[in-house]
């Protein structure tokens, strides 16, 4: 393997910036890796292999001209596809959306475009984001660098294999549920869900618009910082878009010191449910943080045990609501009746029929129950309110702690399949520690908290909404006390390849 | 079809309320505290509602799929009290508003060039009234 896809994203950032490397070598060196290993992890859809190779040469030009570049130019990046990019097919994993080139830009590509990271590709997902595992994609399997037997989590599980696969040192992903964290959780990086509205959501193909949010990926607490302050920021084509200003998330991540810190453990999400290697990891990581000065609590969030409930009702409310534009006139699919008359009615039901897949289909049929008439004050209405509880709760907790803690997901990532033998409800489940912040919009961060069986274990780390430089200044000095009480979790994994 | 009202995916009108109910959730409907069986012909009126065709198998495992998922959320109207706002958005903004003064937008071309179907500078749809 080259060492330069090991280094960090803030590694080959200094190395660009004092000429060591081009970002024409950085690039070709992660293109190379993701040819020669696509076959056993799958994280792309589509690999944009000129467009990234563009890119650098301009970057590299403009650095040998003295020009000013951003603090990221020339180190690349792989995004969801789910994030639109102008020019270059955006599929959402979706059969409906297959051939379509997008005829506009989002705001993320935008920011990604104007700092000069090469865009290496989009990278694999669940279908339109639905899914825990990226087994729900049409568009084949992604498999976790770690164990090619195990699912890399989702629904950004192309992004997430994409960085433990060492292909790219940075991505972009999105969670509505804990589609960033989850992911990151199984396969030993670190992952981001901002503060609702941090990142623009303009160019996201919706799935439950009052939960998306976009978020950062690395290796690192610092890179997926670095990659985070890049991509925040108010943007007036997204009405949800927060105008606060950018705080300096990679000097929290830095300078920031456990001493003094409180972090609450939710006594709701380390209990019954967790594997026992997921819930030693947890409990040796509290107290690597505890050796380091951080003082522990337990909180109580009461409401956190109704939070699935209430998501798994508000969220295929908005899907049913979002994904009625797919009607085969505009854009996509179009698919004719095989039989019958051929109407505008018959060819959207014929179109979506053959343009979604299971899990998607079942979300829309489970939220157009829970907004029907006679249904709706108890299904939906009673989940926002829970959704107040839960904000309330977390309000409370936030009073006598800096942030909260919890594992990230109550297993380490699954075998593939494992979903097929159980009931709907045993999969969502695995969303219980994840969902709570989406509820809320307050901010979440998963970091590698070792290993349990050969598989990485996620710990999370939860802010107030709108601090989450809060999260940084814990995750940077914890991720530096693990790596100090221990070996680096991706490191045990680089070992690994280069010997393969 | 000409006469009869065009029910939208998501504007289910009084006349269609029933449908959904069989007459023992009718009951329940105040608590809702059991669980809540959906039957093949309620996936049925909701795939249409969508707009989704489906097939006898779809629509019988939808069924059971459905009310398991109902079964294990239906108790979150257990929870909280008429005291309780809700709350549909996690951070609240107001009058979020562009200026008012033109933009940019996409040609037509370029809006019609993913369409898949188009003439005369307009996207083309299949028949969308019906004959009697």
């Amino acid at each position: 393997m080259n060492e330069l896809t090991t280094k960090s994203a803030l590694e080959l950032a200094a190395g660009l910036k004092a000429g060591e490397f081009s970002s024409v070598e950085v690039t070709q060196a992660h293109l190379d890796r993701i040819h020669a290993t696509e076959a056993d992890f799958g994280s792309f859809i589509t690999v944009t292999d000129d467009l990234a190779l563009e890119t650098a040469k301009a970057v590299d030009a403009k650095r040998s001209a003295s020009e000013d570049v951003h603090a990221l130019a020339g180190v690349p990046v792989a995004l969801k596809d789910l994030i639109v990019t102008e020019g270059v097919a955006t599929t959402a994993a979706s059969k409906m959306l297959e051939n379509w080139v997008p005829p506009y830009e989002s705001t993320v590509h935008n920011k990604v475009k104007a700092a000069g990271l090469p865009v290496l590709g989009k990278t694999n997902l669940d279908e339109f984001a639905m899914g825990s595992t990226t087994e729900h994609s049409a568009f084949g399997t992604t498999r976790n660098p770690w164990n090619l037997e195990h699912v890399p989590g989702g629904s950004s599980g192309g992004a997430a294999a994409a960085l433990a696969g060492f292909q790219a040192p940075l991505s972009v992903g999105t969670d509505t549920g804990g589609s960033v964290r989850q992911p990151a959780a199984f396969t030993g990086t670190v992952g981001v869900k901002p503060t609702y509205g941090s990142i623009s959501r303009f160019g996201i193909i919706a799935m439950a618009s009052s939960l998306d949010q976009v978020g950062p990926m690395g290796r690192s607490v610092a890179d997926a910082a670095a990659l985070h302050e890049l991509l925040a920021g108010h943007d007036p084509l997204d009405s949800t878009s927060l105008p606060d200003p950018v705080a300096g998330f990679v000097s929290a991540a830095q300078t920031s010191d456990l001493k003094g810190k409180k972090l609450g453990v939710i006594k709701q999400l380390r209990g019954e449910g967790y594997q026992d290697g997921v819930r030693d990891a947890f409990s040796a990581a509290l107290d690597v943080a505890a050796a380091a000065g951080a003082e522990i609590v337990e909180v109580d969030c009461p409401s956190i045990s109704y939070a699935l409930d209430a998501y798994y009702l508000l969220m295929p409310s908005e899907v049913s609501s979002n994904l009625a534009r797919y009607d085969g006139m505009r854009y996509g699919l179009r698919v004719e009746p095989e039989s019958g008359p051929v109407t505008a009615e018959t060819v959207m039901s014929a179109t979506r029929a053959a343009g979604f897949g299971a899990e998607v289909k079942r979300r829309i049929i489970l939220g157009t129950y829970a907004l029907s008439a006679g249904y709706y004050d108890a299904y939906y209405g009673s989940a926002q309110k829970i959704r107040t509880l839960v904000q309330n709760d977390f309000a409370k907790a936030f009073e006598s702690c800096d942030v909260l803690v919890s594992p990230t997901a109550p297993t380490t990532a699954l075998k593939f399949g494992a979903e097929a033998a159980s009931d709907p409800m045993a999969l969502y489940l695995g969303d219980v520690a994840t969902i709570p912040a989406n509820l809320a919009g307050i901010p979440g961060l998963s970091l590698p908290a070792g290993l349990s069986d050969g598989l990485p274990v996620g710990f999370q780390i939860l802010a107030p909404a709108r601090e989450d430089v809060k999260m940084y200044e814990v995750a940077g000095p914890l991720e530096a006390a693990l790596e100090a009480s221990g070996s680096r979790v991706l490191d045990t994994l680089a070992e690994g390849l280069t010997t393969k | 079809m000409l006469g009869q009202p065009h029910i939208g995916p998501f504007r289910t009108g009084p006349a269609k309320r029933l449908d959904l109910l069989t007459s023992k959730q009718t009951d329940e409907r105040q608590g809702m505290t059991e669980s809540s069986a959906i039957t093949p012909e309620q996936v049925e009126h909701l795939a249409s509602l969508s707009r989704i065709a489906m097939g006898e198998d779809e629509l019988k495992s939808l069924a059971g799929d459905l009310s398991t998922i109902l079964s294990n959320v239906a108790r979150v109207n257990e929870v909280a009290g008429d005291d309780v706002p809700a709350t549909s958005h996690p951070i609240a903004l107001s009058n979020v508003l562009r200026p008012d003064v033109v933009g940019e937008t996409l040609t037509s071309e370029q809006a019609l060039a993913s369409a898949p179907a188009s003439a005369d500078d307009k996207f083309l749809v299949p028949q969308i009234l019906g004959e009697e």
